[in-house]
């Protein structure tokens, strides 16, 4: 009994690492790639989630929705709504310098918030939508549980390879000159603002749809959901932890950093009702003991930001 | 090619530049030089679009460019260097040529998912162009080390590969032999007049190092106090009294 709680347990994370290890490769395009300090993830997490729930649910009184959408289609609509709200964001406040970036994307976050949690038409406010269809959600538990680990597996590979794939490309290699220095880049005939907007929108859009993976999991979405702490904050420091600038290091911070959270979550549940809610603060405190330690001892994250020199390096150094 | 007029640059109150006007021929190398602060790189500034002048015109190629951004500029043919090296310190030697190159395919997104053969044959020529301009430099053994580990007179060479790896017509040098060492200075110039005369790149060249001036630039032109003092070719503007005196900042009689 006890082993099957944990496989449980470890499909439950799996997931969730899934889901965050997304986000993770949405922040890293905008910061690794291009130098954009987002601080308004959960902006555009909470649009790709509640696009894609009201896409997919079935038809409740006093909301938009009812029009039962495939998951497929919810999930493509979460990427394309969350650019679409991106876009706007990007062409005004993508002209600050990186700390009133972040200033200004935090204050987006919670002008999101605030409409979610506010128009009851469109999100069926503090109530959240509810009933939203589940990928394989009629199989027993278990095997439920398994079939939606593969497919935030899956989504994650597609993922994973297609920003790479951007790393090496010629577009990431002006990304990081832009990030490098924005002077010279536009000397050299860049359009510092339109790439800038590209990153930023194609970064949302990975965003969005992890919401959307996140509401389908639950089968449920509430404004309590979009807490900076867990779905802004967190991501930094999976993206810090495991190596901005590298893919495979915001994969590995999303698991690293989801295992801790979560394990400390087990830890303190464990403790007198008294203790519990200091406890809380503990596990905050834990993550950010981690990061510190990380930036003092491996500044540039667990996998730093590989270097490379072309797409056929490995027959340039046979040549040498 | 490119004609400055009446231009001005104001710094909250401060002129930089006070009512600069000189015409660049085609195919020339022309020396801008002038004591510290005399507003040389404010003026490139602006020529580069970097700086947006207070007032007054550029003309590049018989169109008034004045006021358009550096991108714009860059895709007109005129490209710049910096005083202090710009190198993209995280990317690799040949990575900061290869970025260079306009209209590159895989710089579109999508281009890199659905059309990735034809990025792939852009890219190979891309670093063919690369390596053969790091060969021209004697660069090619540092072409995968990070580019912001390379030495203070490597990156000025990496600023003037750059300008190699688009089609330019008009070069903007901001002391290109500043921190370099004697025999890779010897090397560098000899790289600009090759550029000059094969493949004919108009050169402004801002410098201290009289040597380059002389040997390089036709005509040379003297700046002082944000304006030109002077114009000719090297011998008329060396022996100069003004020019002495504007570098001296005194009279000097007629110690020439």
């Amino acid at each position: 009994m006890e082993l099957i709680g944990l496989a449980n347990y470890a499909l439950f994370m799996g997931i969730f690492i899934g889901i965050y290890a997304l986000l993770a490769l949405g922040l890293n395009i905008q910061w690794g790639f291009a130098g954009l300090f987002n601080a308004g993830i959960a902006g555009f997490f909470a649009v790709g989630a509640y696009t894609s729930a009201i896409l997919t649910s079935p038809y409740a009184e006093g909301r938009l929705g009812g029009f039962e959408l495939p998951f497929y289609v919810g999930w493509i609509g979460a990427m394309i709504a969350a650019a679409l709200i991106a876009w706007p964001i990007g062409k005004i406040c993508l002209r600050f310098r990186s700390d009133y970036l972040a200033i200004a994307s935090i204050g987006v976050a919670e002008i999101i918030r605030l409409v979610i949690k506010s128009e009851a038409e469109l999100t069926n406010s503090a109530r959240g939508i509810t009933n939203i269809p589940r990928p394989y959600g009629d199989l027993p538990y278990v095997q439920s549980q398994m079939a939606y680990l593969a497919i935030v597996a899956i989504v994650l590979l597609v993922a994973y390879l297609m920003v790479e794939r951007q790393f090496n490309a010629p577009w990431g290699r002006m990304m990081r000159a832009i990030r490098d220095n924005e002077l010279a880049a536009r000397a050299m005939g860049k359009n510092v603002e339109y790439r800038r907007l590209e990153a930023f929108i194609f970064g949302s859009a990975l965003m969005g749809l992890g919401g959307a993976l996140f509401a389908h999991f639950n089968r449920s979405i509430t404004p309590e959901a979009i807490d900076p702490m867990v779905a802004t904050f967190l991501v930094w420091i999976m993206l810090i932890l495991g190596g901005s600038g590298n893919n495979r290091g915001a994969i590995l911070g999303a698991a690293v950093v989801w295992t801790i959270w979560s394990v400390s979550e087990i830890a303190t549940d464990q403790l007198p009702q008294e203790y519990a809610v200091k406890a809380k603060y503990i596990r905050l405190f834990l993550i950010g003991l981690m990061l510190q330690l990380v930036l003092r001892f491996r500044p540039e994250g667990l996998l730093p930001e590989p270097l490379r020199g072309d797409l056929r390096s490995d027959d340039v150094s046979s040549e040498k | 090619m490119l004609e400055l007029n009446q231009l001005v640059m104001d710094f909250s109150g401060f002129r930089a530049v006070n009512g600069c006007s000189f015409n660049v021929e085609e195919g020339s190398i022309t020396g801008l030089i002038g004591p510290n602060g005399a507003g040389k790189t404010t003026l490139f500034n602006m020529i580069a679009g970097a700086l947006e002048p207070t007032s007054g015109t550029i003309k590049f190629l018989n169109e008034d460019v004045t006021g358009l951004s550096s991108d714009a500029l860059f895709h007109k043919g005129l490209v710049r260097t910096f005083q202090i090296p710009h190198e993209f310190h995280h990317l690799t030697t040949l990575e900061n040529l290869m970025m260079v190159p306009p209209h590159q395919v895989g710089e579109g997104l999508f281009a890199n998912w659905f059309r990735w053969g034809r990025v792939r044959e852009n890219e190979t020529e891309v670093e063919r162009k690369a390596y053969d301009t790091l060969d021209f430099l004697e660069l090619t053994h540092v072409a995968h080390q990070r580019a912001g580990n390379l030495s203070g007179g490597q990156k000025k060479l990496l600023e003037l590969g750059r300008t190699m790896m688009t089609d330019a017509k008009l070069v903007l040098l901001d002391e290109p032999a500043a921190g370099v060492n004697r025999t890779l200075l010897r090397k560098l110039e000899e790289k600009i007049q090759i550029l000059n005369t094969e493949r004919g790149y108009t050169f402004i060249l801002i410098e201290h190092d009289m040597e380059m001036i002389e040997k390089l630039c036709d005509p040379v032109v003297c700046m002082a106090e944000g304006a030109v003092l002077i114009e000719g070719d090297f011998q008329t503007v060396r022996s100069d009294t003004r020019v002495l005196e504007a570098y001296l900042g005194e009279t000097v009689g007629d110690a020439a």
